[in-house]
Formats: C-alpha cells, structure tokens, sequence
C-alpha cells in the first residue's frame, strides 16, 4: 500500500505548487521539502520492510494483466532509496542556490515532477507506464536543464530533447515489439510469455531497448549529449540527473530488462562488458583534458556508469554486488562533487580549474568535503568507491575476465589522476583566494555535509552482517532469472 | 475600416458563428466519453482549439484583455488535483487507486460508468487550459540572437 503513495505525493505537490506560489517561493520551498522528507521517510521503510518479499498493488481494483500494477521489491526499494535520499539533499541544496534565478517556485514544481517520473519508473510493473513516466521524468529534466535561460543552456536543453526523443522513439518500437508478440504489457508476462516464443524476438527487442536505454544511461557511445546537459544545468539539477536521472532511466531499467525479463541473454552481458570497458577508458581520458569543473565531473560519471554496467556484465553474484553498490555509491559522491563545483560557481562564478586557486580559507566546508569526495570517487579506502571498485576487480579476475580488470584497475587509476587535477588546481592552487561574491549558505553546507559523511558510512554497507539485510536481497532480485515472473504472477 | 488588430472581418464573422459550434462539439466529445470514441483528452483539445480560432481571428491582445491567463494556469494545475484527488477517494473507498466508487448505472446512458466521466472532464479542463496556455506562451515568448525575453 506505500507504492502508489510515492507517485501521488510529489504529483500532488508539483501541482499545489504552482498554484498556492506566489512571488515568493516560500510555500514552495515547505511543500516540497515536506514531500520530500515523506517520499523518504516511506521509501526507507519499504526498502527495510521487504527483504526478500515481492509486494504488488494492482491499480483501480482490477487484477494483473487487466490492470497496471505497481512491483514493490529489493531493487525497487534500493532505488527509491537512493532516488529520494539524493533529491532531499539536492532540495536542501537548491533552497538558496536557485533564488539567484528569475521565478525559484517553477523550479520546485517541476522539480517534484522529476522525482514522479523518476519514482514511478522504479516502482511501475508495467512496461508502458515505464515509458510513460521516464517522459515525465525526461520532460521535466529538459525544462530544468534551461533553467537558467542562457543562449548555452537552451541549447544543452535542445541537443538532450533531440537524444531523448530519439532513444525514446526506440524504446517504444521496443514495446511495440513486444506487446505485438506477446499480447500483454505487464512485465512479469512479458517475460513468462517469452520463454515460449522464438528467441529471435528477444535479440531484436533487446538490441533496440540497448540503444533506447543505453541513450538514456549515456554508455559511451551514446554518450554525446551528456556533457553539455549535465554541466550547464543548475547545480542540484546536475547532480540529480548524474546521480540518480542516468540510473533510475538507464541502468535500473537496463536490470530490470535485461535480467528479469530477458533472462540475462549472454551475448548482451558481453555487449555490456565491452561497452562499459569503453565507457571507462574513453571517458576517463576525455575527462583528463576537461578544464571545466561540471564538464569534467559529467566525463566522469560515463565512465563510473561504465563500472556499473561492466559489473552487470560479468554477470557474476559477486560482480552484481559490486555493480548495485556502485549505483549507491556512485549516487552519493557524484552528487557531492556537483554541489561543491555548484558552491565554488556560486562564490566565485567561475566553473574553470585554471581561474580558482587555493580555496582553503574562503571555502572551508566545500574544500574538504571535495576532497573527501574525490578520494571516494578515485577509490581509495575507506571511502564507500573503494569498495565497490575492488568488489567488481575480483569478479572481473574470478570469472577469468583478466582483461577487463586490468580495464577497471587502468580507468580507477585515471580517475585517481583527473581528481587529482581537481584538487591540485581547483581548490588546492597556489594563488590563495579570500574574497567571495556570495557566502554559501547553511542549507548548501550542510548538503555537502550529510553526503560526506555518508560517503565513508555506505562502506559498512559491505560488512557481512549488514550486507546481508542490505544489497543481498538486490543481487538476488536481480540474479534470479524466474524469480521476477513467479513473484508476480505466482502469488 | 481601419484594421486594428487579428484578421479580417470575414475570419471574425466567421469565427464568431463557428467558435460556439467547436465549442458544442468538444463539450459533446468529452461527455460521451465512456460511450463513444474520444473523450477528456480529445475533447479537450478540441476546446483548445476554439480559443485558438478566437485568438487567431482576434489577436493577442484581445484575448488579454478577456482572459485572465493566470485563471487558466490555476484552474489547470487545480484540475490535476482533483484527479489525484479522485484516485485516492477510489483508494479509500473501493480498494484501489483510481478504482470506480460510484454506482456503475445502465449500459449506454449518459449517466453511467461511474467515476469515468468526471474523470474525462477533469482531464478535458487539463488538456484544453494546459494546451490553450502553451501556445499563448509560445506566442508571447520572443527571444532574438542575443536579444532577451520581452
């Protein structure tokens, strides 16, 4: 009975938003937090309520496959998690980020509609209102890409609507497919039917669903738009469509296609590995060059989207540990290191390494907060990323995938170098800057904060104990090649 | 005659007749929803386009000075509302979100099919107004090479 409630609420926020704001965004700013502070209060629960259990609710009273019908299990749980614990933070982030644009209540509205679409594709059990809500989720992502109403911004905006409708033009001819050959929209159908059916179908499906939701996770290389929406958006903006947009669309999406329904075909795990090795590789080296703070954090998550999608790849249990704690992990400092580049734009509006120096002094709290996130991002212990890299390393060699884990060990080790660019010019420079145009504020501070601090607390998410009420039962969900169609239809 | 604004006399003769007709035919589209082909959306979008004929015919400023487009934005963003409001009621009351509370009545009336039809003219309020208000946008937005918005 939680589920629908995590759709309904921000929806119903979105749209008292815009109509009880004024000039002012005060209102808004108490609703949405107060939405938000609920959206987590109940995805927290549901995560740690489920365990192994598969909860459905059917809409409108009607049963599965007349119905849509909301899953509620391990993964989806994680992901509301991550989805919801990331757009609090962001919120409290944006509170006095986003007064130094024109009319800050529009962005709340259409703020809560990103989360709608983000949480209803995470909790929807059918597979055309997973494309219905990634639409709402994308449309409100365009507008707030151009919040900022700047030449440069309308056209990341423009460039991201041309990719997105043109991988969401895919995906529905994707469904099309399916729902052609398999009569039914439900996705636990969908996947019982196609056991039975030619498996050509699944290869042309899949390749097309590859493309759709490899656009919209920005594998490398569908990765052209990425740079230019992720750093000319607004700062909390860019770190919700980096930390949890390009996962909730892309990769859960991907897992939930690819391994429930699909079955895990081998030939796309090894499409996986290739593509995520690239995505490392390339990635890394495009980010190398960047000088541009946002530019370069953007190169970066494809290529820490390219961990995530190697270890999905190698397929192993051990592997996908690896992979669904980097979603986590992931989430957590990519969107601290955009609320610090976000916090620097403000104090000194410039986003180049070459003009910042050394921000001891004037940035205290956002120096060593990036520093912290840096070293988590780069993967080194006891920080959260250095785990979940080592994780997927020893899969990759367990499973006899030696190349791929020299790949991983090489990309770890050119993130360790481009952070080290950041730290060394951005905020450890030589010139000493003390003067700045605007203080950050305590809301944005104490953000950066609670994502410092849960970065080096997440890694004791792999203690064994722990691990065990935690990501085993999102391996498992993911793992399981019937236990999705069983939990669904064979309750 | 002088021409002011909007289109010639004729389109104005024209649309004063035929705006009512639109109008009449999206109203009869939305209500018979759960009867016929269409419903809240087409409707909707038919009555969007009788105010776009107006606004067409008569121009801009006419349809500023007899609409209140902060009216229309809250009487869009009121009827997602009442829709969400609608899906927890059936929530509440018959066992799901959305699900249909009120007594189905006789196949084929005009009153029947419990909560479908006020769901169609929630949804018919929210696409014209929502429509209607977009292209009202687009018509007021002007941003020239290097120029900013008016």
């Amino acid at each position: 009975m939680i589920l629908p409630f995590l759709i309904i609420i921000p929806l119903l926020a979105a749209f008292l938003i815009t109509l009880i704001s004024g000039e002012k965004d005060n209102w808004a700013i108490v609703l949405s937090v107060l939405a938000e502070m609920s959206l987590l209060t109940l995805a927290l629960f549901s995560f740690f309520t489920t365990g192994y259990d598969t909860f459905v609710y059917e809409m409108s009273g009607w049963k599965i496959p007349l119905t849509i019908c909301l899953v509620q299990d391990a993964l989806s749980g994680f992901m509301l998690v991550i989805v919801n614990l990331i757009a609090l933070t962001s919120l409290m982030f944006s509170i006095s980020y986003i007064r130094q644009y024109s009319s800050p209540w529009k962005y709340y509205a259409l703020f809560m509609l990103l989360i709608t679409g983000m949480n209803g594709v995470i909790a929807t059990g059918d597979i055309f209102n997973l494309f219905v809500f990634m639409e709402i989720a994308l449309f409100a992502a365009y507008a707030l890409v151009a919040f900022g109403a700047k030449a440069e911004e309308y056209e990341a905006a423009f460039k991201y609507a041309v990719m997105g409708s043109i991988s969401s033009t895919l995906i529905l001819l994707g469904i099309g497919i399916l729902y052609a050959s398999t009569s039914t929209l439900t996705m636990a159908h969908i996947a019982a039917e196609l056991q039975t059916k030619d498996p050509q179908v699944t290869y042309w499906v899949a390749a097309v669903f590859l493309v759709g939701f490899g656009l919209k996770s920005a594998v490398m290389p569908f990765h052209a738009w990425l740079p230019d929406a992720h750093s000319s958006a607004p700062a909390p903006i860019s770190s919700m469509l980096s930390g949890v947009l390009i996962k909730a669309l892309g990769i859960y999406a991907i897992i939930r296609i690819f391994f429930n329904i699909f079955g895990a075909p081998p030939v796309f795990l090894m499409i996986f590995m290739v593509l995520g090795s690239i995505s490392i590789i390339v990635a890394s080296y495009l980010a190398l060059g960047q000088w541009d703070l946002k530019r370069l954090l953007a190169y970066s998550s494809i290529s820490q989207i390219g961990f995530i999608l190697l270890g999905l790849g190698i397929g192993t249990k051990l592997a996908i540990l690896g992979a669904v704690f980097h979603i986590l992990n992931h989430a957590i400092f990519k969107s601290l290191l955009f609320y610090n580049a976000g916090s620097v734009e403000m104090a000194l509006g410039t986003r180049d390494l070459r003009k910042m120096g050394n921000l001891r002094g004037a940035l205290p709290v956002t120096t060593s907060t990036s520093m912290i996130a840096s070293l988590s991002v780069a993967g080194l212990p006891p920080f959260n990323g250095f785990f979940s890299k080592l994780i997927i390393i020893i899969a990759a060699v367990q499973s006899q995938h030696i190349i791929y884990a020299i790949i991983a060990v090489i990309g770890s080790l050119l993130t360790l170098a481009y952070f080290m660019k950041v730290q060394r010019y951005g905020f450890h420079g030589e010139t000493v800057i003390n003067e700045i145009k605007k203080p950050v504020s305590l809301g944005m501070k104490s953000a950066m904060i609670i994502l410092a601090v849960l970065c080096v607390v997440v890694s004791i998410l792999i203690i064994p104990g722990i691990r065990e009420i935690t990501l085993d039962p999102v391996v498992s969900v993911i793992i399981s090649k019937t236990g999705y169609i069983q939990a669904v239809i064979g309750r | 005659m002088k021409q002011t604004e909007g289109m010639t006399l004729i389109v104005k003769t024209v649309t004063r007749i035929s705006v009512w007709l639109i109008l009449l035919y999206g109203i009869y589209i939305i209500l018979h929803g759960h009867l016929s082909p269409g419903g809240g959306f087409a409707g909707g979008v038919i009555i969007a386009l009788a105010f776009l004929n107006v606004m067409l015919a008569y121009g801009r400023n006419f349809i500023k000075r007899w609409v209140n487009i902060g009216f229309l934005h809250d009487l869009e963003s009121s009827s997602a509302a009442l829709f969400l409001a609608v899906g927890i009621l059936g929530m509440a009351i018959g066992g799901g979100f959305l699900a249909n509370f009120i007594s189905h009545g006789k196949l084929f009336n005009l009153l029947s099919a419990g909560t479908i039809p006020v769901l169609n003219i929630i949804i018919s309020v929210k696409v014209s107004m929502g429509l209607f208000v977009v292209v009202w946008t687009l018509s007021v937005f002007h941003l020239d090479k290097g120029g900013k918005e008016e």
